[in-house]
């Protein structure tokens, strides 16, 4: 009798390990379906702020092309060309309003430069002002961009990476642009996805970064053979070179990766700068594809030590998408957001966000990764992701685009995927070893994520309930606030899709205040710059960055959002030349321009 | 994957032979366990995929898998059997479980190990466990979270010699354990079913290999497929079940399931054990009854 009952107990212990998912599932679930319950008409009211999609409304009618490469991988094409569309914000011609340049890379596209008009509505003017004709087979097609300053003449001149010859455009005046690619001694073609400008030695000059993806011998439209994939889905070191281009001024740059130790085979996706330490000095994250990150401690604008393993954040392998950073705690300090790739019931890398550690700091830095604990680490094939304010409740939101191939609905291509992908070196990275894709879908038509901020730890998702309700295949996401209201809009730039401008609605009773930074000794776009406001008791820190999230650059212009009834006490920047400036009456409610002293 | 060797819950029942290993000059004989031999490889696996490539998610979460294995093998022999287990099952369990299930979330490792330990004692027909215990053990997770949890797939190093050396190693090992033919019949199977699967698809025949190449089949191969505790008895059985088990898998694929070795096994082990244990109980059956036809005539 006694071991019949003991074998009962051990039925039910054991049927009730196999219940821990499905319950597990169904808590989830339940929270989820109550946190999304009701109309997108609510969302303004329960979150305090709702997305609409204004794109042709404001006269943004931009579709991104794709390339078509070399016939050898016609059977992989949509896995191959699978990048390029790019959104980097700028006010170019200085009149206040920030404008968009996006990239198309389908040979004979044009990228566009949408002016803002400020009423509203925008214009492209790319080809009037010669930044429209860059995707050409000959030349490579575009990545990306990012906007910077380079010769401090207060006008943010562009840097357009490609799958090619990389272009640098000098901005006349907001009047037009002038190309500068021979001056600054840019190399003939590299296979970048990632550039970010930064002033590594804080001599006054902006320096360019630049991740090269394939490696720079390959030319994708003529292959001398098909060995031109990964050697490994996680391990590979057969990518691209990084190049860091220190200004020399004048206009001329001198390539120095080799000296400052910026040098890796990894496949660079994705790259931003910031000063983790509090060094003055901007360190450099790489998420990398097929691989594990780097993160680079700048050596006081000397050298550049790889701390990936020591810091914590270098030491699982994933799929490294992007690099955004976030003061989500308002502790003063920045996470670091890595998107990676999860598809349920094969491949779940999640996505990374790394929280320092407590009681590190300093060249004894490590990072945790809370992405699961705060809520942020499962969204599908995760692209571009950015921190801002998105309802202005004093706490940085994320929001984050996905999906890689958006192709015949109801297919599915991973199976054929991660069965290559599992393989030998010698069989992975042969193109000709991939089964077609044949039309098939891979991880296509994803729901988009906003996650909330409750300042507390915790991310809630409310994509669809506020109105992010798109299912492209999202690339690069920039939030910048199109229409100077003091509201984060985010421009999503989507492969093989349109660009879509989300107008952002936000409640009214949430105060705000933003910073235009203008270099003095400092760079002028006052890139590195750090902001740290002082208000109801709490402080926030953002950096002006030269390039974050996947193939993206938000406004320059820093935005915090300060919640009820706010009271600001004193904000502080530390500009990049070392001068600590406080500002103690900024305007509430204002874009408060700030020359560095 | 289990009990490559697994060790029963009491050592008087086991199965796998202890050798002894000759000691020092002074005469002394160190009793070599045999059992400690699948611990010992499945080890160095997870020694050589970490030291060249760094594979684990993270040292706690196989070091949770491990504990976790331990620690349930222990309560259930003790309150079950009213004996202290011999642990080289439940360790090889653990480091399968912190090798093969790969999730960003802590709580998979533990539970599946748990799982896979319990399903030892609940699944049981006429005193067997009919399922490899880690082989189920993973199936469940991947079945009931695969929100949560994959299996590794694509996560491992794709270089040549880490595998060439794992794989010679395992194979010089499993032919002294005197299961290498199971393992050459699945590789054999396998081999010949990428290339009906080419023909069939139409795709290139290296893209079917290609799984095989990869860290999760040397575990299967070597661990999985070939554990005593869970494998027919007769040689040409053993023989026959990895033929199927490549088999089912080859029709899994077809249909493209992503994780198509472990379903095949999940499928095939427990039908062959049964089979097995339905023959074996026909035969004594046939040779009783005349045993008992002959005692009930001499007595009457």
């Amino acid at each position: 009798m006694q071991v019949r009952i003991s074998k009962i107990i051990l039925v039910i212990f054991f049927l009730g390990l196999l219940a821990v998912p499905l319950v597990l599932k169904r808590l989830s679930n339940r929270s989820e379906a109550a946190r999304l319950a009701g109309d997108p008409g609510s969302a303004l009211s329960r979150y305090g702020f709702r997305f609409e999609e204004v794109s042709k409304a404001s006269g943004v009618n931009f579709t991104h092309k794709a390339p078509q490469l070399d016939p050898k991988l016609e059977h992989i094409m949509p896995q191959v060309a699978s990048m390029g569309a790019a959104v980097a914000v700028a006010d170019f011609d200085r009149d206040g309003w920030q404008d968009l340049y996006v990239t198309s890379s389908g040979e004979g596209s044009f990228n566009a430069l949408y002016r803002n008009l400020g009423d509203g509505t925008f214009r492209d003017v790319a080809g009037e002002v010669g930044l429209a004709d860059l995707n050409r087979k000959e030349t490579g097609v575009s990545m990306g961009a990012v906007w910077g300053d380079y010769d401090n003449d207060g006008y943010e001149d562009l840097f357009v990476y490609k799958w090619g010859r990389p272009e640098l455009f000098h901005n006349d005046g907001g009047r037009g642009f002038t190309r500068a690619t021979e001056k600054a001694s840019l190399p003939q073609w590299v296979n970048a996805n990632s550039a970010v400008w930064l002033d590594y030695d804080r001599d006054g000059r902006l320096d360019l970064f630049v991740g090269g993806y394939y490696p720079e011998s390959v030319d994708l439209w003529n292959l001398k053979d098909t060995r031109m994939m990964p050697e490994s889905f996680e391990y590979a070191q057969n990518g691209g070179r990084k190049y860091l281009f220190h200004n020399l001024g004048g206009g001329s740059f001198e390539e120095v990766s080799e000296q400052v130790g910026l040098q890796s085979r990894r496949w660079a996706l994705a790259a931003s700068a910031a000063d983790l330490r509090g060094t003055g000095f901007p360190d450099l994250f790489i998420a990398n594809d097929y691989g594990v990150a780097e993160l680079f401690f700048n050596e006081r604008g000397k050298r550049f030590r790889e701390v990936g393993k020591a810091t914590g954040v270098g030491f699982a392998p994933k799929s490294g998408m992007n690099v955004a950073y976030g003061d989500i705690l308002n502790t003063g300090r920045f996470s670091i957001y890595i998107t990676n790739i999860s598809e349920e019931g094969v491949l779940i890398q999640g996505n990374n966000l790394w929280v320092p550690r407590e009681g590190t700091s300093g060249d004894k830095l490590q990072y945790e990764n809370l992405a699961r604990d705060m809520g942020v680490e499962l969204g599908g094939w995760s692209f571009g992701a950015q921190f801002g304010d998105l309802n202005n409740d004093g706490f940085q939101d994320l929001y984050l685009t996905n999906g890689y191939v958006s192709a015949d609905k109801g297919t599915n291509y991973w199976y054929d995927f991660s069965k290559v992908a599992g393989g030998n070196s010698t069989i992975i990275s042969d193109a000709k070893n991939w089964p077609p894709m044949g039309g098939r879908s891979l991880s296509g038509y994803q729901q988009k994520k906003v996650w909330i901020n409750d300042g507390a730890g915790k991310f809630s998702e409310v994509a669809q309930v506020v109105g992010a309700s798109d299912t492209y295949d999202g690339r690069s996401v920039a939030l910048v606030d199109l229409w100077n209201r003091g509201a984060l809009d985010a421009v999503v730039a989507n492969q093989r899709g349109p660009l879509l401008v989300y107008k952002n609605s936000v409640a009214p009773e949430n105060d705000w205040i933003d910073f235009e930074l203008e270099g003095g000794s400092s760079n002028r776009s006052a890139i590195g710059a750090q902001v740290r406001v002082y208000w109801n008791g709490q402080v926030q820190m953002q950096e002006v960055s030269g390039g974050s999230g996947f193939c993206a650059q938000n406004q320059r212009r820093v935005h915090f959002g300060l919640g009820k009834n706010a009271s600001v006490e004193r904000v502080v920047i530390h500009w990049p030349s070392g001068k600590i400036q406080n500002i103690l009456t900024p305007r509430i409610g204002k874009v408060n321009t700030v020359k560095e002293p | 994957m289990n009990p490559a060797y697994s060790p029963p819950a009491s050592p008087s029942t086991g199965e796998a032979p202890e050798s002894t290993v000759s000691g020092s000059a002074r005469g002394r004989r160190f009793r070599y366990d045999s059992r400690l031999t699948a611990p010992l490889f499945i080890t160095l696996i997870l020694l050589v995929g970490q030291l060249s490539f760094g594979i684990l998610e993270s040292y706690y979460k196989t070091a949770l898998a491990i504990g976790t294995a331990i620690l349930v093998e222990v309560v259930l022999a003790r309150v079950f059997t009213g004996k202290w287990p011999h642990l080289a099952s439940a360790y090889i369990s653990g480091i399968s479980v912190g090798i093969l299930v790969r999730s960003p979330a802590v709580w998979p490792y533990a539970l599946c190990s748990a799982i896979s330990i319990t399903s030892k004692y609940v699944l049981r027909v006429k005193g067997r466990h009919i399922w490899n215990p880690s082989n189920f053990g993973i199936c469940a997770m991947l079945f009931l979270a695969s929100d949560s949890v994959a299996s590794l797939s694509v996560q491992w190093g794709n270089f040549v010699w880490p595998m060439l050396v794992v794989w010679a190693l395992g194979s010089i090992i499993i032919w002294r354990l005197k299961r290498f033919h199971i393992c050459a019949t699945y590789v054999l199977s396998f081999l010949f079913f990428s290339f009906l699967r080419s023909w069939l698809t139409g795709h290139p025949f290296l893209a079917e290999v290609a799984p095989i190449t990869g860290p999760m089949y040397q575990l299967f191969v070597f661990f999985m497929i070939t554990d005593p505790k869970t494998t027919v008895k007769s040689k040409p059985g053993q023989c026959a079940v990895a033929f199927s088990v490549a088999l089912v898998e080859m029709i899994l694929r077809l249909n493209e399931n992503v994780h198509a070795p472990y379903y095949a096994l999940f499928i095939v082990g427990p039908i062959a054990n049964l089979i097995e244990m339905w023959w074996t109980a026909r035969g004594s059956a046939a040779t009783a009854e005349p045993a008992l036809t002959a005692a009930a005539r001499n007595n009457g």
